[in-house]
């Protein structure tokens, strides 16, 4: 990493495991439980909380002198609002199908908390190149949970990635079903979202028990 | 009638939390406590109540398509629906300030309870998804939105208080140390979630069901006039069958 101080390396790598916005810091989680049925909606989502955040940091970081501190949660919102917009006529230009799936979550990134926690936390005191760091760490970590959870819950629950039919078919009973194996339908209900979320804390938890909560 | 149907629907079906996610981060951070969960869920349900109608009134008249032909006809054209959520963002945080600044001067001790709470909600998902649900599902009266948004905070609020109860009892349980916290709480929300799964029957089918069980009475009708009569022959074959014993008996007496 020629290009970045471990200083600035940091800021990105730390987010993927002990200070993941999602299991660590709870934030952002509406988002991504209601979207994490498909892999396909999940990458999408991080794609886009990628952009916006990691561009939202850059615009709060130039502006962090000028904004005045009563007012900022309204001019944070402003920013967000904007980028968002942005995704929101891409995906509905270039992936329209996929924009209707994912509906007013495309919006609710405005309110997703990871964005304003990070402008909070970072943005409104470092500078701009350390703030684009950072946002692109969050989201990162973010995008690992999401596809992560995206993943098992697509693949217990249609058989399928992407879209592609890797456990065979289950009408011409191929592959995995030959021997009986059925698709746990299950999986592709909201509730289990929680649980899986709740299992990847779990396994988080245990692996590093420092960051084991008293209550 | 449609009225109770959306209110109980917002309520129980679509609850906020346990459906669609929404507000889920202050639902985890501030539910340590059942008191300070009364206070959130109070303020949500308040400023819903007021930034849905509002809302409402600014898709119709401003933002739908076509929605400012009250401007004059050549405006008939106009599509503002792109800014929709920079417009409900906007309104969102003004509202939150501003209710913050009346219940100050009116009400210092609902203040008090109220207070720290407000500038925490112009960022809840909850308040922007309700009003991103209320464009997206297209609903029809200013009455309705205001009662969407009534609904829907209480939902909201039933779902906090339920979990803050959930978690000052599970402090005195043994969960596995890793799961403490954090994950026995998404964990637990997770079976909430399959419970209020259970009220997903409650209205659905509407008029279609209500016929079907019309039909129902009817054929049950004459069924029962069936049983009945099966039931008066039956009787009339177990008297007969008492004669019948009668006669046997007295026969036997005859024989002895």
């Amino acid at each position: 990493m020629g290009l970045l101080s471990k200083k600035d390396a940091k800021l990105i790598t730390d987010p993927f495991a002990d200070n993941n916005p999602i299991t660590i810091q709870v934030l952002g989680i509406c988002s991504a439980l209601a979207i994490t049925a498909e892999l396909k909606a999940s990458i999408v989502m991080s794609i886009s909380v990628l952009f916006v955040l990691g561009l939202g940091n850059v615009v709060i970081s130039l502006m962090r002198n000028i904004i005045p501190s009563k007012i900022r949660i309204i001019v944070q919102l402003i920013v967000v609002a904007t980028l968002v917009i942005i995704v929101d006529l891409v995906l509905k230009a270039f992936a329209y199908e996929l924009s209707k799936t994912l509906s007013v979550f495309v919006g609710l990134i405005i309110t997703n908390c990871i964005i304003m926690g990070r402008f909070e936390a970072f943005a409104l005191g470092n500078g701009p190149w350390r703030s684009f760091l950072d946002g692109v760490g969050n989201a990162l970590g973010y995008a690992a949970i999401l596809i992560i959870v995206g993943f098992f819950r697509e693949l217990l629950g249609s058989g399928t990635l992407l879209g592609f039919k890797v456990l065979g078919d289950p009408i011409e009973k191929t592959g995995v079903y030959a021997i009986g194996y059925e698709n746990n339908g299950f999986m592709l209900l909201s509730p289990m979202a929680l649980i899986v979320v709740g299992i990847i804390i779990w396994v988080q938890r245990s692996r590093n028990k420092a960051l084991i909560e008293e209550h | 009638m449609e009225h109770v149907e959306l209110f109980f629907k917002s309520i129980f079906i679509d609850n906020m939390v346990f459906a669609t996610f929404l507000g889920m981060c202050s639902y985890l951070a501030v539910s340590k406590k059942v008191s300070t969960a009364v206070g959130l869920g109070a303020a949500v349900i308040f400023v819903l109540a007021v930034t849905v109608p509002l809302n409402w009134l600014l898709d119709q008249y401003i933002l739908k398509e076509g929605a400012l032909v009250w401007l004059g006809p050549e405006y008939a054209e106009y599509d503002l629906s792109f800014l929709s959520f920079i417009m409900f963002i906007a309104t969102i945080a003004t509202m939150v300030q501003l209710v913050e600044i009346i219940v100050e001067k009116f009400s210092p001790s609902l203040y008090n309870s109220l207070g720290i709470f407000l500038p925490l909600i112009a960022v809840n998902c909850a308040i922007l998804g309700g009003s991103l649900f209320m464009q997206s599902r297209e609903i029809a009266t200013l009455g309705l939105a205001l009662n969407y948004g009534i609904g829907s905070g209480i939902g909201w609020f039933l779902a906090i208080l339920a979990i803050a109860a959930i978690r000052e009892k599970i402090r005195y349980s043994n969960v596995p140390p890793a799961l403490r916290g954090l994950g026995i709480t998404f964990i637990v929300t997770g079976l909430m979630a399959i419970g209020f799964m259970s009220f997903g029957g409650m209205l659905t089918g509407g008029d279609d069901a209500k016929k079907e069980d019309k039909k129902e009475v009817v054929t049950t009708e004459p069924k029962k006039d069936e049983v009945k009569k099966e039931l008066q022959e039956a009787n009339t074959e177990l008297s007969r069958s008492e004669e019948d014993k009668k006669e046997i008996a007295e026969n036997t007496k005859e024989i002895e």
